[in-house]
């Protein structure tokens, strides 16, 4: 068993997951801050749509609410992969 | 100037009421008069932690609702003379606190002369937790190693930058100081905590000090004595190490690696 142990690939530690994880909803909970309570899920009906386009993750999609002058301005951005755009077999 | 400083973390239990008696104790111990608050209604906590529960004649409530005289219901500590504890009520109405009643209070101790104000927060982000920092000018944001505590304390540090007094009137904002308690550098070296590195890269933010995970706060608190008095407990010093950061002094953090290990130990494990 000794040996066995010793050939096992190591499974990554949890607090590398942990951080990982931490990053990726921080900086979500972060661009949705004091914003109104539909844009995560505008943020998912969205990337549904980007998905038949181009393969994205939903961590390159940031919604952001800019306050300016009296009215909100609801500002997207979407970070391409680099390379191969999704073969449009989507649907 | 009377500085507000409120300890906070959106999260419950991961040690801001330990942290408020320590940090009360040790700005006291510095020469500042100060006064610590709880905030927690409903759950008074922070007098049996400052080892004055059996003072308690008149709370925080009785003073806003005007049942009491400030003076009256300041409870004197035993250890230093210029520190005072005003006690939660244990009021089950939740509208006991209001933003006018704290600020008044605030005020008054302004007006005493007082150097610091600490408001020991309750947990979560409500009317309770909001009147605790509303008008801080200092915030210690207390969060442990672990992830609920952590994606929390982001929302608080959030909270801090737009929903105060400062914030609001555009007065500079708080100054925010990231405190990591309970923390265990053994878990840490074996990968299964986040370390200190780890959670200020996440928050974005520098820790102001790192209490290590030790048994001697539990036996303080059933002594009622602030752990920062233990001179034999690496969590007194480490918080003594925060006092003195927050006071302006620079000074290296301690207790956050393993102790070195002996040769045999290296080779053989253990
Ligand atoms: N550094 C530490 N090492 C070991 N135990 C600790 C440490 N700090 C706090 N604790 C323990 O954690 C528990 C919660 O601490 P505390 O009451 O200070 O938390 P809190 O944030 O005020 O909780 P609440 O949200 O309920 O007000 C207590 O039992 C305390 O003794
Ligand atoms: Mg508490």
């Amino acid at each position: 068993m000794g040996i066995l142990d010793f050939l096992k690939r190591k499974p990554e530690p949890t607090a590398t997951v942990a951080k990982e994880r931490l990053r990726i909803i921080v900086a979500q909970e972060r661009s949705t801050r004091g914003a109104p309570d539909y844009l995560p899920l505008l943020r998912n009906e969205l990337l549904e749509v980007i998905k038949k386009y181009v393969h994205v993750d939903i961590e390159a999609i940031n919604i952001n609410v800019e306050r300016d002058s009296g009215h909100e301005v609801l500002e997207l951005s979407v970070a391409l992969p680099d390379g191969k755009p999704a073969t449009s077999s989507a649907g | 100037m009377t500085e507000i400083i409120v300890v906070t973390s959106g999260k419950g239990g991961v040690g801001k009421t330990t942290t408020s008696a320590s940090l009360a104790t040790g700005l006291a111990m510095a020469g500042k008069k100060v006064a610590v608050i709880d905030f927690d209604v409903g759950l008074r906590n922070l007098d049996l932690i400052m080892g004055c529960e059996r003072r308690v004649v008149y709370d925080f409530v009785n003073v806003i609702h005007g049942e009491a005289t400030l003076k009256q219901s300041l409870i004197k500590d035993k250890r230093h003379e210029n520190l005072y504890v005003l006690a939660a009520s244990q009021t089950r109405d939740k509208d006991a606190l209001t933003q006018e009643g704290v600020e008044k209070v605030l005020d008054e101790l302004g007006k005493e002369g007082f150097d610091y104000v600490v408001c020991d927060s309750p947990a979560g982000i409500e009317k309770g937790a909001h009147l605790a920092m509303y008008f801080a000018d200092h915030a210690v944001v207390v969060v442990n190693p672990e992830v609920s505590s952590v994606r929390d304390s982001d929302r608080i540090l959030g909270l801090l930058s737009s929903k105060t007094r400062r914030a609001e009137r555009g007065d500079g904002a708080i100054a925010q100081h990231l405190l990591l308690t309970r923390y265990n550098p053994a878990r840490v070296a074996i990968g299964e905590m986040l370390s200190v590195k780890d959670v200020e890269e996440i928050l974005g933010i520098n820790v102001v000090g790192v209490i290590p995970e030790s048994e001697n706060v539990l036996a303080a608190s059933n002594a009622g004595v602030p752990v920062i008095l233990d001179e034999q407990s690496n969590a007194g010093h480490a918080y003594r190490d925060t006092v003195a950061r927050i006071l302006g002094e620079e000074r290296p953090l301690r207790f956050v690696d393993v102790a070195k290990k002996g040769f045999f130990q290296r080779v053989f494990g253990g």
